[in-house]
């Protein structure tokens, strides 16, 4: 009775996959990702970063709301989308959680250390910068990611990012191109995708950040070049300096142009 | 405290079909040494009248999103779904069709 049992599964599962050869031939990692693209709570992080946004913090007690993310003060569509850019108020170019850091300790009078003091967050407590990373991001949906790339301090950040991106250091003398550089690499199940190549980096750029299944935890770009620097055992790149939004800069113009359709989900 | 929700209903012909996103930790007896917290109820109601009642366990990821399919339906009906977790907290949302 067992075994007759056993050959109905199998030929079930014959006959299923006989009636799907396309989802055959699809790699199971791009079924898996669509499956917890699907399932995505990223809109529960939207939701607190708007809470955050218009909350009034820091000795002035004011909200973000004014905050320039480069489309005027307070205007959030397709702000991400244009990031990282060259703004003239700093004279710098920044990423969007550098202009948000830049907006705590201005708008906010918050001190840098404060503002510092929990960028990266966990499973049970997200950071206040993954947070409205997450609702700023959202309003660039279905907008081309369209870096600035006219003005000379975005084309030497963009420079000195490609410099970093090949430069090879620290105790294992490992490039990001070490990983990022060769076709169909991968670690576990995540495929690592050549970072120098648009066609790879685009969707890429175009969905963080995001939601790490895994370990339910919301990801920002700056956490990302965080970690990979940990990853390749070389020193913590400070947060929202020149060389972790030059890093953002390379990466983000080197795959520009796709439809942003973030905030996405990872493994 | 309960962390927020989110729920779209759209109609389709002949049926309404339901998202919702739940913001909860969903931690294991393992995970917490004996200590779990998870969501135990489910109840999807509409204008007023219960159509699911639902029990869940620790096996279902933080944060869950449940999508389901409603028989019927018409533009402007209140949905309204509510968890139960064993810790007796409680949250709830609701929609009308769209």
């Amino acid at each position: 009775m067992k075994r007759t049992t056993m050959w109905t599964a199998v030929s079930a599962a014959g006959l299923a996959l006989a009636l799907a050869p396309a989802l055959a031939q699809e790699s199971p990692f791009a079924k898996y990702q669509q499956m917890t693209a699907e399932g995505s709570p990223v809109e529960l992080f939207e939701l607190v970063g708007e809470e955050l946004w218009t909350k009034p913090q820091g000795p002035k007690n004011v909200s973000l709301e004014k905050c320039d993310l480069g489309m005027g003060p307070g205007v959030l569509k397709g702000a991400y989308a244009a990031m990282p850019r060259y703004f003239k108020d700093t004279d710098r170019v920044e990423d969007l959680e550098t202009r948000l850091l830049h907006c705590m300790t201005t708008l906010q009078g918050r001190s840098p250390e404060e503002a510092t003091q929990r960028l990266f967050g966990n499973a049970d407590k997200p950071s206040e910068m993954e947070y409205l990373s997450a609702y700023i991001a959202g309003h660039s949906r279905g907008m081309d990611v369209s870096p600035g790339m006219s003005h000379p301090k975005e084309k030497a950040s963009f420079e000195l990012g490609k410099k970093l991106f090949f430069h090879r250091a620290g105790a294992w003398d490992f490039s990001c191109a070490s990983c990022h550089g060769e076709q169909h690499k991968r670690i576990r199940m995540s495929a690592l995708p050549v970072l120098s190549d648009p066609k790879q980096a685009g969707p890429i750029v175009a969905t963080w950040p995001a939601y790490r299944v895994s370990n339910s935890q919301f990801k920002t770009m700056q956490w990302r070049i965080n970690d990979c620097y940990r990853q390749m055992r070389m020193p913590e790149p400070k947060f929202a300096s020149e060389a972790t939004v030059a890093m953002n800069m390379y990466l983000t113009v080197t795959g520009r142009g796709f439809p942003y359709s973030g905030p996405g989900t990872k493994r | 405290m309960a962390g927020p929700m989110k729920m779209r209903a759209t109609l389709g012909s002949g049926y309404t079909d339901v998202r919702v996103l739940m913001s909860h930790p969903m931690a294991t007896e393992q995970q917490t040494k004996g200590k779990p917290h998870f969501i135990q109820n489910v109840t999807v109601k509409v204008n007023g009248k219960t159509v699911i009642e639902g029990e869940i366990s620790q096996a279902v990821s933080r944060n869950p999103v449940f999508s389901f399919r409603l028989k019927g339906g018409a533009k402007g009906d209140k949905i309204q779904v509510s968890w139960l977790d064993n810790k007796g907290e409680t949250n709830q949302t609701e929609t009308a069709v769209a």
